[in-house]
Order: structure tokens, then sequence, then C-alpha cells
């Protein structure tokens, strides 16, 4: 069949999916992505959706979007998309400025109505003319026609017919990229398993999708994504919040403390409470508070009992958060606080990526109160780093804080389901028997600096906590200034030593360049593919992304002061490259900013990076 | 270090030597050794007793117990409280807070706890002004009140704790003052024995900043008037002999003289701490002894489910029904995943 049309070898591509909520295109593109990823690919989701839950329909605000790239090196969702899909007239609208110049747009002709043009605010009846598109590049796609042959004697009803305009879309594009209808079907087969009727209505919109991009647009071009090589194992697709939950739950696995997370629902954090809320099979406590300040108070009382005790939030929520986060300084208890970052300040952009709470979590707090800072790099990273920072604060006896953002948090990539010898024991820091009798006092230190976790309910143990300063030898309230200088240094000086079980920076790519991009967090994709795309054309670029930010890895400024060129790429307006600044005062950190909402396009750190290297 | 569950405790056994540094006088000097007499009688061993509470004057409490406790941050007692309890439905939690800590900056903790019906005793110090920032006024001080804060009178009306408490759906209101060691005794014991969030109000005296704030009911020569002492089950008598009692009137209640204008003991009423209808235990509770006695004891004691054993039984039944053994367990059985060789 392929030999009839024009077939191009590619090694990733970029589809978008765009149309009113209710078009059922996160279900569409969730589902190319994932037969895509089951014959080897790597797969990037982005979901770009508004704040309005049911904006009205048709309209150019109530467009969502979402974007998949599969293939090879795939770091991004990608900058442009090779393929958009837009449902009606408002989506192409919105979502042509995603669309590569060469790109193709697979469109709804059907919703050409009066009606619609008007709410997408068109003038004329013409939108491909007048958004100034090449028609060759359009399929325009009489997708309820198509639906209405395929079903007709099916006794599908008309509104049914057009829920399933996704799937006949699904059916164009998985013949545009040479997948096979019958990989998609069996998903539909395992999702409708208890309703065929339903089953087999999808099954035919997809085949007649599937034909009537054969049928009639072979002059358009047919791409054969090539497949790389994955690590073998068991993969599922998730996205950054569940895998945050999740590395949760194997830390609680493997330190026999049970999980409590105690929340309030924000966006975009909220699917952690979800998950961890359906998690209760597997013995969670998911409590939902009646504010962010209850979220954490009642996880500093679950930790107090011995339990790995979380929160999970976002900016103003953090805000919420900090005094809180400050008794569990002072009363040295572990503490995960989750922090899917979002557009601020206030109430910012609720529903887009930022990375702006970075000063806000390392230094949010009154007094002295340093704490671990941590920050995931990808959807399946988020696993690994929710892991680490429950690790830290139950080995460390502290609160830790781990970044995500909007971009990761909602995005997915398929991931490797780690097996038990993947992840090490966790030992939390609980007061030996041994230790207790030899007269243990609540705020005696071991040799790491640790306070001891002692749980209530143990014998002999009694001992009030509390947000007054203690006296370091007596564990009882002391207002004495030396020895308040002494504890506040020995805060900090037990974060400073989490530093010797943080990984060396070691410098990626191209290690001896004159010139460092760094990052931190989840710009790494971009970052990643700007280096990789430097070093491609020529131009020398090590390239580095900090998931530890407090404390930084041990060798990073030895590191960083060999470079010529230190540039910090980051979604903000400078935080990091400052702070890095602050310890490093002799070299000029570079910067690469944006704060838009959006994830950095790949080309626009390659455009930096070079600016940079030219002046 | 080993202690016998068995044993019989004394006070001492939950005081840890420290010197309670509350002024000469202050009310939280009874209150502390009431609630440890009470912990006492109730025999539940020191370890598996914890104290939580927020800032205060009266927060400072739990350094004095020889119990777990937490000194917290300013109004979150009964949040972390609730963490706790909901983690470990097997300790005992008192909450202590006063009527800044519980009702102003705490209020919505206090209603939502309350509301949950979490199993914390939560003690609620009332003496209507803040005393550790030296005397501003709460927000139960009555309208009118002179502090610093108000040099000219507060112009606004003050929450009365009960009825706080009984429109979060209270199940359980009980009030004492300082210097009643008995009645704070028994309702504190009440209020541990019920399951369920207990609220107790402890009218205390300030005696820098307030005092005399509660002694138009709280004086030797005034109380037996101005004060009735309900049990469940007992007729609702008062007065220096008893002479007195509660009657309805119409939709409300009234204090009569027993014998006097047509009045027998068959027209007092009964005290019905158990029902479910808490319409005349708030009015109970509402009394101010101006027009009628204030109400000390239990008013209303009653079983309703309780959030942290609902928590663990509901965990502990969809943990049993679907029965994954583990994290990976769950996800090669209910995600879509695929075999890369």
């Amino acid at each position: 069949m392929l030999q009839e049309t024009n077939v191009k070898a590619i090694d990733k591509v970029v589809i978008r999916f765009a149309g009113d909520s209710g078009d059922g295109m996160q279900l569409a593109g969730n589902i190319f992505s994932n037969i895509s990823a089951e014959k080897g690919d790597e797969i990037s989701t982005f979901p770009d959706y508004p704040a309005e839950i049911r904006a009205p329909q048709g309209s150019l605000s109530g467009v969502s979007g979402y974007q998949v790239s599969v293939g090879k090196d795939v770091f991004t969702p990608g900058d442009e998309a090779d393929v958009l899909v837009a449902m009606n007239p408002a989506a192409l609208k919105t979502n042509l400025k995603y669309l590569k110049k060469e790109g193709v747009i697979v469109c709804d002709g059907d919703s050409f109505t009066a009606a619609n043009l008007k709410k997408a605010e068109y003038a004329t009846s013409d939108p491909i003319a007048e958004l100034g598109i090449d028609p060759h590049r359009v399929m325009l796609v009489p997708m309820t026609t198509l639906i209405k042959s395929a079903l007709e004697d099916s006794g599908v009803d008309q509104k049914t017919m057009m829920k399933s305009r996704n799937m006949l879309a699904l059916g164009i594009i998985c013949w545009i990229f040479d997948r096979p209808v019958e990989s998609v079907l069996r998903k539909l087969r395992a999702k409708f398993a208890k309703k065929p009727a339903v089953y087999e209505a999808n099954a035919k919109v997809i085949r007649a999708g599937w034909d009537y991009g054969h049928n009639t647009h072979s002059s358009l071009p047919v791409y054969r994504i090539e497949t790389s090589d994955a690590r073998p194992g068991t993969y599922t697709d998730v996205t950054g919040n569940t895998a945050t939950a999740w590395g949760l739950i194997m830390a609680s696995e493997k330190s026999g403390r049970p999980l409590f997370l105690g929340s309030y629902p924000i966006t975009p954090a909220t699917d952690i409470l979800h998950e961890l809320a359906k998690r209760k099979d597997l013995g969670v406590k998911a409590i939902q508070m009646e504010d962010e300040i209850a979220g954490v108070c009642s996880a500093i009382g679950a930790s107090y009992a011995g339990h790995l005790a979380v929160t999970s939030t976002s900016g103003p929520g953090l805000a919420l958060k900090s005094e809180g986060i400050g008794l569990a300084v002072m009363a040295e208890l572990p503490l995960v606080v989750i922090d899917v970052q979002r557009g601020g300040p206030s109430t910012g952009l609720p529903t887009k990526t930022e990375q702006t709470d970075l000063l806000q979590a390392l230094y949010g707090r009154n007094g002295e109160a340093p704490l671990c800072v941590l920050a995931a790099t990808s959807p399946t990273d988020c696993f690994h780093m929710a892991f680490e920072a429950a690790r830290i604060a139950m080995e460390h006896m502290t609160p830790v804080i781990l970044l995500t953002d909007a971009f990761i948090a909602n995005g997915s990539s398929a991931w490797r389901i780690p097996e038990d010898k993947d992840y090490p024991e966790i030992h939390p820091h609980i007061l030996p028997q041994n230790v207790l009798e030899q007269g243990w006092r609540a705020y005696d230190r071991d040799a790491n600096g640790a306070r001891w976790w002692a749980l209530p309910g143990t014998p002999g143990a009694m001992h009030r906590l509390g947000g007054l300063e203690k006296d370091a030898r007596t564990s009882v309230i002391s207002t004495d200034g030396p020895n308040h200088e002494r504890m506040v240094k020995a805060r900090r000086e037990k974060i400073a030593r989490i530093a010797d079980e943080v990984p060396p920076l070691e410098p990626m790519l191209a290690p001896d360049a004159d010139t460092i991009l760094l990052g931190w967090g989840g710009t790494y994709g971009h970052l990643m593919a700007a280096a990789t795309q430097l070093n491609a054309q020529g131009h020398k670029v090590a390239f580095w992304q900090f998931r530890y930010i407090n404390p930084l890895p041990a060798n990073t400024f030895e590191v960083l002061s060999r470079y010529k060129n230190i540039i910090v790429a980051e979604l903000n307006t400078g935080m990091f490259a400052d702070y890095l600044q602050m310890h490093l005062p002799m070299k000029e950190i570079k910067r690469i900013n944006k704060v838009e909402g959006q994830p950095f396009l790949v080309r626009e750190v390659v455009d930096g990076v070079l600016n940079h290297i030219k002046a | 270090m080993e202690q016998n569950e068995n044993k019989a405790y004394t006070a001492t056994d939950y005081k840890n030597g420290q010197t309670a540094r509350w002024c000469p006088g202050c009310g939280d000097h009874a209150i502390l050794n009431v609630l440890q007499k009470a912990m006492a009688e109730l025999g539940i061993p020191p370890h598996k007793t914890a104290v939580i509470s927020g800032i205060g004057c009266s927060s400072r409490l739990p350094y004095y117990m020889n119990t777990y406790g937490m000194h917290t941050i300013h109004g979150r007692a009964a949040a972390i409280a609730t963490g706790l309890k909901t983690a470990n439905p097997d300790l005992t939690v008192w909450q202590i807070s006063g009527d800044g800590d519980g009702l102003a900056i705490g209020g919505n903790h206090f209603i939502h706890a309350v509301r949950r019906n979490v199993n914390i005793n939560m003690l609620i110090f009332n003496n209507k002004i803040y005393g550790l920032t030296k005397g501003q006024y709460s927000p139960t001080s009555d309208r009118g009140t002179v502090s610093k804060s108000s040099p000219y009178g507060t112009v606004e009306d003050p929450f009365i704790p009960a009825e706080l408490c009984f429109g979060a759906r209270g199940n359980f209101f009980a009030r004492s003052y300082d210097t009643n060691l008995e009645v704070s005794r028994e309702v504190m014991v009440a209020a541990a024995k019920h399951q369920g969030a207990s609220v107790v109000e402890i009218l205390q005296n300030c005696v820098i900043f307030n005092n005399g704030i509660h002694s138009y009911i709280t004086d030797k020569e005034m109380r037996d008037d101005h004060t009735i002492l309900l049990r469940h089950g007992e007729k609702m008598l008062f007065g220096k002999n008893m002479e007195k009692g509660l009657v309805q009137d119409g939709f409300g209640l009234k204090a009569v003289t027993v014998g006097q204008d047509g009045y027998t003991l068959d027209d007092v009423l009964t005290h019905d701490a158990h029902c479910r209808n808490n319409f005349l235990q708030q009015q109970l509770a509402m009394m101010d002894g101006h027009d009628l006695p204030l109400a000390l004891g239990v008013i209303r004691d009653y079983d309703a489910l309780v959030y942290d054993q609902e928590v663990a039984r509901q965990t502990l039944e969809v943990k049993e029904a679907k029965g994954f053994a583990n994290l990976r367990d769950l996800i090669m059985k209910t995600q879509e995943t695929w075999t890369i060789e």
C-alpha cells in the first residue's frame, strides 16, 4: 500500500491534537503515543489546557491542546508540530502558530459551519484562505459525514456518533504515520471490554479514517518513524504527578514507614492527591484537609506519629505552608513538600508552567530555616526524586521541598517499571533502644547531625517538641543567645552534610568545552535537546541539569570555575543564576530566561546560547 | 524502661519536673494539675498520651507534661492533632488552645476538627483576652471590652465557644472553670472517654490582663445562683439549696423556684446529654449566667462515626479487597504495560 504514497523516513514526529475539551483529544493522543511506545519509541506528551473547566463550545477560549512526540531521542513534546489535528475552526485559528511551516493540517470540514465560524471570529466563510494556509497542506475531512456513513446501519445515535470524531481523526493519523489500525483496536478492545457495541462502533470509525486517508490523500507524505532501542523491561506510560505519587509509595515500601498525605486541592498538583487517595488499596492514608495550612500541619502531626508524611501543593499553597514548614525545620521532623510550580505571582497562570518558586522554596520562611530542595527533570524523574525526597527527609530528619512543574506534572513519558532491586532500602532515623537507655534527650544528635525520631507509643521516650528554641544539651526551651546560634548552625550543618550523598556534577556532551549550559528541574528535555543540537552543529557545549538545589553537588563551584561561559537557562527572570552567582562572584553567570507560562522551545535555547557565545 | 500497662497511675506520672512559668495566681496552674489527675484516673500510660498545643499562655502546657507533646504554631494545634491521631489512632490526643489560638487564628481548624469528629480532646482555656501578647481583646471578649487594642471598647460581638461547637455539628461539649477542680476533672475524664471530637471550655482567669472577667459566676457568693451543674439523667436543679430548677417555657427555658408559682419538681427538666437532637442542649449551652445560670458539666455527649477510625477502617477494607502485594504488583495488574525484550 505504501508504495503508492510518498513515504518519508524520520526519527521523530510531533502531533498536536486541538479541539474543544469534550472532543476527546487527549484520549486520541494517548492511544497514539502508547501504540508507538509499544514499538519501542520514546514518547513525550504535553497537555495545554485553559483554566476554565468548560468554556463555550466552539469558542477560541475553549480550545485545549494535547501535543505528542514519538520516535528516537525524544527529550521534549517538541517545539512545533509536524501535524496539527484541528477539530473546529477555533482550534485551527488558535493552534496554527504551533505548526511547522511545512506541517500538515487535518481538519474537520463539517465543522466549518456559519455558527462555528462566527464563534471563532472569522471574517469570511473560508478559514483556510483567511489564515493564509497553503490548501495543499490541508486534509479537510468531512468527519461527521464519514462517521454517519460508517455507522449507517449500526443503530448508534447522533450524539454518540459525534463523540467518535476523535477516533476518526486517530484513524487518519495512523495512516499518516504508518501505524497499523490493529494495534489501536487492541487498546480499544481492552478499554471497552464490557461494552462490545461501543467497541464495534469505534472500530468502524477508525477504519473509516484510515481508509479515507489512504484513498483520497495519497499525495500527502506518509511518515515512517524509526524506532529506538529502549532498555529491556516492562513499561507503562506515566504523568509526572502519578510518578511523584508512586515514588512516595516506593519510599514507604523501602522504609517500612506508612505513607500519609495531608493536602488541599490546587491546580496543577491535585492529581497527586487523587492518585494517593486511590492508593488506600496500598494502605496509604491520604486526607483532604480544610486548607493548605491544615494540609502541612496534619502532615507534621503524622510525621510526629512516625509516618512518611507528605503535603502536595503549588506556589500559592507553598506560601501558606511556610510557617508550618518552619515548624518542621525547628522540630526537626521528616516532611516532604511537593510544589508543582505554576505561573505566578498570586493566582497567576494556574494551568501554565514556570520555575518561579525556587527562591520561595529556598528562603521563604522566617528566621534561619534551611532545608533540602530538590527538583525533578521529567515526568519519569518525578518518581526518582520523590523517592529521594522521602529518603533524605527520613534519614536526615528534615523537611524536603521537591519542585516539579505543570509541564512535567501533566506531561507523560514511557517509564520502565522499576523492579524491587532497583531502589535501595531507606533507613529512617528512628531512636534505637540502646540510645534511649543511655539517657537520650530529644535534641541529641548523631554523627550525621540529625536528631532521632522517637515515636509516640514508645515507652520511656516521652519528649516535647516545638517551635521554641531548645537548649542543645538539655532539650528544654531556651532563650540563651549563644545556645541559639549553636542550634542555628547545627541545623544548617545538618543540611550541608546531605551534600555527601548528592551525585557529583559531571558535565555531559562536551565536558571540555569553553561553554557550559546549565538548567535545573523540568527544563531538562528542552535544554538537552538544544545542547545536543548545538554540538551537532559544531558548537562545543557542555551541559548539566541540576536536580539537587540545596545542597548543591559538592564539586559544583570547582567544576564551574573551569568554564569561560556559564549559561543558565530557566523559566523565570534568573533565580537559579542569581543563586549560583552568589556562590561564584568571580564569574559572570549568563542567562537565558522566559516567563510566558510555556516551556522553552529548543530553538529559543539554541539561539540564546549562540548569542552568548558570540557576544 | 519497661512500664507496666496495668499499673495504677498517679498525677505525678504525668509531671515532668519543669516548673510551670505562668504568672502566680494564673488559672492555668489549676487546670494543669487537674488534667494530670484526670489522666491518672483514665489510666492511659504517659507514653500513649500526646498533648498538642498552639501558641499562647495556655499552649505552654505540654512543656510541663511527662507525655509526648508538641508546642506548635499559632492556631494550628487542631490540624496537627488531626494528623497525629489519624496516623496513629491508638494514641490519646489532647489539644490545648486558648480562645485566641483556638477560635481566632485557629477558628477554621477548630470547626473542621469538630465537624470531622476526630477523636481528640480539645480543651479551650477561655479568658476572653490575649495574655502572652499583653492584653488585646480576643474573639470571645464581650462587646465593649476595653483593652490595649480596643482603647475605646470593642464594637464587635464575641463568639460563644459552645455555639461554634454546635454550629460545627459537635457531638461533645462540656464546660467548667479553672477553680472548680472537681467539675474540671469530671468533664476531662468524660471528654477522653467520648469517642470523637470532645470540646471542653474551661473559663480561665487571667490575673494580669483580665482579672475577674468570670467572677460574676465563679465567685463563692455568686456561683450557686449563677451556675448549674448538668449531669445526664439528673434534674436540672441549682441554687444554694438546690431550690431552683430549669423548666421549659414555650420555645425557651426559664429558671423557677420549686414550690413557687405552681412549679413542682416534676416540671423541672431532666438532662439528656446523649440525645441526638441538640436543640435543648444548645439552649442550655447558651445560658450565660445572667438571666439563666451558666451550664457546667457535660452538656452534649452523643456517639457518632469517628473520623480517624473511619479512615483506618476504609483503608484496611480497600486494601484487603484489592489485595495488591505492593506498588509493582498494582502497576502490573492495573496499568497498560508493554515489554521490551
